[in-house]
């Protein structure tokens, strides 16, 4: 048995790089520093090894062969999934444009809320090691932090020392829209996080009037969403007052018609702070099934993010038209090819189109596909890159086993070679 | 293979060669001295009558980083009007002010580019610099490490630690982030930002660390001088396009006290705040104090008319400037306890008189310093103009009636502030054959790029002689890579990768224990996490590192 330490997560988003990892033949042990998303994520056993055409056993050679076939005549393939590491996503990109594909990352449709507040309006945001060392103030709007990622807080709130905090217990949090549902927003001493609760439909009217009060503007009404108007006041007063607000969010929580307006809202509160002198930064949440990987090699590859079609010859970008679901739904695709490195419960959508799975070892088909090629997990069977949550730290994933399983870029390569 | 290059006109000011008829000998890549009479030459190439120089290089161009794919990110009109397809050799992708990696190789090549260095990469993005770096095909390129607002250095600088501390940090850092020079932008300011300080003079204190912009420079420029680094500290200054901000650029090159040092895209540092909208041009006064100071080097950072992006580290100017943003949509981060980044859209009009006024003080710059060997051809791409229009730029210098013409045209009060006018220099082929090629690769370190005797290798642009010289420059008929025929008539017919150049300065452990404790306790990595290792550049098949000699240290 081997213990490999220091040992970086792609599952997680918040780039945990701290855990201890023993190593017994392919079987891992998270010792330590694991937590409710990485340590499954990371245990999970092998099962399959060998790639299937028809549910039946094949080479990789020849399960390489099929695949190009399928994809020869094709003339507008999805590549949905797109959950892997840098170079798995180069070589989905280049296999893209060599076959006139849709590329579609699976979080797409949760992060075009980010995206469409992005383009139309841009932001003024932070990263994790800012939020640790200078964050006195968190106000979480709209999704229950800790279980979207459980080390949150004992990394960058509750941690040990900041630079230029003197206590880190005196941090002050905050949630409007869910409540958390767990304890680890509170702080090691006992100091525990205000919540104002309403529910998500709420949210846009209880953030049009944060901003209307951030900005110093009358509200006549006493209650929104059932918050209290003056209970929005003093959050206003708070992230005006402090040094170095942080306000979060999750895009993919914001489950609501229309919730690129909220983001918006809460990315132009920010700005409004920033020009009453003080800071304030918005931290979006993120980086789960390789989606910042995906928008971020997308973007450098054809300077839009993962939601592009390569049919006409060249990118283009549309956040609605180019749906894995809605194109299957409409009958604009003629065959899909999945690929999710990380999660063998994240399976293709239903469809009777051709269909070339690139999946983690032991997904579950409900229709087996026509392809189906196990392949590596960055950072677990194989060296890679993934982008943490907050866009800028790309993670050097590590191998922590040697299990044959061929890596998401060597497979669409040779793809692309037999096309 | 040995490659003849027959009877071309040879600019090449690395070896004192002025538009000389000469031959060039390729073999293997490199150019070789005349073989003997017996050596059979694979394949020639009738030049007479053509122009030929090494390739060119770009010394500061934003073509790897966060920021870079931040502005792309933004900007999906932009890369909708300029959509690149894909042919049988060439990716897909987009162009105009940010264009998509493989676009952007493409078409520096196009236009007898062979490399292009990076110079504001963040040491916490320096992954992601070299990866998008390592998706632009042909071009050799490097990127300069940015230090000067990173809390490590300033809590150094606060502790007074000696200046070996932060020549190992310094060297530390250069080998971890995998770079060939150090940058500094807008130094302790991008720092000072964070603790709401919203402007940063040079001798301002941070209000936190109260260290001096002023003393973040002389520290690392002695640090950069004392590790041998070949390439000057390559610094952006204090107050980026603040009317009367010459004076700050004139006590910062006179600050340095002789240090070596490289100021970058100094037409946007170089106002005065004379005149009707107290907006004027410094740039006489800064080619004045160039030419007198051997030790400076300077880009211009020339501004050209119409839509781009800019993108930079320093997010305190930036969101000062964000009230111009055009569109008006913009992004500000701080990041990481170690720099931060500002993406502004700009659309620079002619009838504006500040961008008028602009467009006149860079071209006043390039023709009023003396030295070709210390000036450099930028638009600081994206952020002036994009980098597709740096053979429009190259006429306007080397063509005064045009260049008056086009003056005529602008806002009238701009016209009565510059001098341009009455300035009667034209750029010659050799000026900017030194400026974009040989002084470029003097200043950088890179000893065989950049001239065309033997040894070198065979990075090699051949061009038409046209009186206009924007049709030249555009449109070269060979450009050759490492000897390999890579674009034909202006087009791609060959797809290589090129290198990445690096330094690889020593350093004392005993930093490495110190900044052990500093990751652990308030950064979000590992410190082994955090170090790029060689074969995260090479690993794909397509990269390779170059690294490159130092000076003598002490
Ligand atoms: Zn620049």
């Amino acid at each position: 048995m081997t213990e490999i330490t220091d040992v970086p997560s792609p599952f997680c988003g918040i780039g945990t790089d701290d855990l201890v990892i023993a190593v017994e033949g392919v079987s891992l042990t998270v010792t330590k520093n694991g937590c409710a998303v990485n340590t499954p994520a990371f245990e999970q056993a092998i099962t399959d090894i060998a790639p299937r055409i028809a549910g039946k056993e094949v080479s990789l050679d020849v399960a390489v062969t099929k695949a190009a076939a399928l994809l020869k005549d094709t003339r507008q393939p999805v590549f949905g999934g797109c959950a892997t590491d840098v170079n798995g996503m180069r070589a989905l990109l280049a296999l893209a444009d060599k076959s006139g594909a849709v590329v579609d990352n699976m979080n797409f449709t949760g992060a075009r809320r980010n995206f469409l507040a992005l383009q139309d309006s841009g932001w003024m945001n932070t990263t994790l090691a800012e939020v640790k060392n200078r964050c006195d103030l968190l106000l979480i709007v709209g999704v229950d932090l800790e279980r979207f990622a459980p080390r949150f807080f004992e990394r960058y709130l509750w941690c040990e020392a900041a630079m230029f905090l003197a206590d880190t217990g005196q941090r002050e949090v905050i949630y409007l829209g869910k409540a958390p549902s767990g304890k680890a927003s509170t702080s090691p001493k006992g100091r525990k996080a205000q919540v104002f609760a309403c529910a998500d439909a709420d949210l846009p009217e209880v953030l049009a009037v944060l901003r209307a009060l951030v900005k110093g503007h009358p509200v006549r009404a006493e209650a929104v969403g059932g918050i209290a108007v003056s209970d929005l006041q003093m959050i206003a007063g708070k992230l005006q007052a402090a040094q170095y607000s942080v306000v979060t969010w999750a895009a993919a929580a914001l489950a609501f018609s229309q919730a690129e307006l909220s983001v918006q809202m809460l990315c132009e509160i920010v700005k409004d702070i920033n020009n009453q002198n003080t800071r304030c930064s918005g931290l979006p949440l993120g980086g789960k099934d390789g989606d910042q990987t995906a928008n971020q090699v997308c973007g450098w590859t054809t300077g839009f993010p993962a939601r592009t079609r390569f049919s006409g010859g060249f990118p283009e970008y549309d956040p609605f038209l180019y749906d894995t679901r809605q194109m299957l739904d409409r009958g604009e695709a003629d065959a899909l090819v999945w690929v999710q490195a990380f999660n063998a419960d994240s399976t293709p959508p239903k469809t009777t189109l051709p269909t070339i799975v690139l999946g983690r070892s032991g997904m579950v088909f409900e229709r087996e596909p026509d392809v189906f090629i196990p392949v590596g997990t960055p950072g677990v069977d194989h060296a890679g890159h993934a982008y943490r949550m907050d866009n800028v730290v790309a993670i050097r994933l590590k191998k922590l086993r040697d299990s044959g399983l061929p890596s998401t870029a060597q497979v669409l390569a040779a793809i692309e070679q037999a096309l | 293979m040995l490659i003849k290059l027959t009877g071309g006109k040879v600019y090449d000011p690395a070896n004192g060669i002025d538009g000389k008829q000469q031959d060039i000998y390729i073999q293997d890549g490199r150019i070789v001295n005349k073989p003997g009479l017996d050596v059979q030459i694979d394949q020639e190439y009738n030049l007479k009558g053509k122009v030929v120089m090494s390739g060119a290089i770009d010394m500061h161009t934003h073509i790897g980083g966060g920021k870079g794919n931040i502005a792309r990110t933004l900007l999906p009109e932009d890369h909708r009007a300029d959509p690149v397809a894909r042919t049988a050799i060439t990716r897909s992708g987009c162009g105009h002010a940010m264009p998509s990696t493989f676009v952007t190789g493409y078409r520096y090549a196009e236009m007898g580019y062979t490399a292009g260095f990076e110079p504001a990469v963040l040491p916490v993005n320096a992954r992601q610099a070299h990866m998008e770096m390592g998706d632009i095909p042909i071009l050799d390129k490097g990127g300069y490490v940015m230090l000067g607002s990173d809390d490590y250095l300033l809590r150094l600088l606060t502790a007074k630690k000696d200046q070996k501390a932060v020549n190992d940090y310094v060297a530390w850092t250069l080998n971890a982030a995998k770079a060939i020079g150090v940058k500094v932008v807008n130094a302790g300011g991008i720092n000072a930002f964070k603790f709401n300080q919203r402007k940063l003079d040079l001798d301002e204190k941070n209000a936190h660390y109260e260290v001096t912009p002023r003393q973040i420079l002389q520290t690392l420029a002695t640090a950069v001088k004392e590790l041998g680094i070949p390439h000057p500290l390559h610094v952006h200054g204090c107050n980026l396009g603040v009317p009367g901000n010459v004076e700050t650029t004139l006590d910062t090159i006179q600050g340095i006290g002789g240090l070596p040092m490289h100021l970058t895209h100094i037409q946007f540092h170089s106002y005065g705040t004379e005149g009707d909208f107290k907006f004027s041009s410094g740039a006489a006064r800064i080619a004045e104090a160039v030419n007198k100071h051997k030790n400076i080097t300077i880009d211009v950072g020339q501004v050209l008319f119409g839509q781009t992006v800019t993108a930079s580290g320093d997010n305190m100017r930036q969101h000062a400037n964000h009230k111009l943003a055009n569109p008006n949509k913009w992004v500000c981060m701080d990041i990481e306890c170690d720099a931060g980044c500002g993406v502004v859209p700009f659309k620079y009009r002619d009838q504006n008189f500040v961008n008028a006024l602009q467009w006149a003080i860079g071209l006043e710059t390039f023709l009023l310093v003396d030295d070709p060997w210390r000036i450099f051809l930028t638009t600081d791409h994206p952020n002036g103009a994009p980098f597709t229009s740096y053979p429009h730029l190259i006429r306007l210098l080397m063509d005064k009636s045009f260049r008056n013409e086009m003056l005529a045209t602008l806002h009238p009060e701009a016209q009565k502030m510059t001098t341009l006018a009455s300035i009667n220099r034209e750029y010659t082929l050799n000026e900017i054959a030194i400026m974009t090629r040989a002084g470029a690769a003097k200043l950088i370190g890179l000893e065989d790029r950049g001239g065309l005797g033997a040894g070198n290798w065979g990075d090699i642009t051949v061009y038409t002689e046209n009186a206009d010289r924007q049709l030249m420059f555009e449109k070269p008929d060979y450009v050759f890579k490492n000897g390999e025929l890579v674009v034909k008539d202006g087009k791609v017919v060959k797809v290589t990768w090129g290198t990445t150049h690096i330094v690889k300065p020593d350093w004392d452990t005993a930093i490495e224990k110190d900044l052990q404790k500093y990751f652990d306790r308030y950064l979000t990595m590992k410190l082994g996490n955090f170090k790029i290792s060689d074969d995260e550049i090479t690993e794909d098949g397509r990269g390779s590192l170059t690294a490159h000699p130092l000076r003598n240290g002490v």
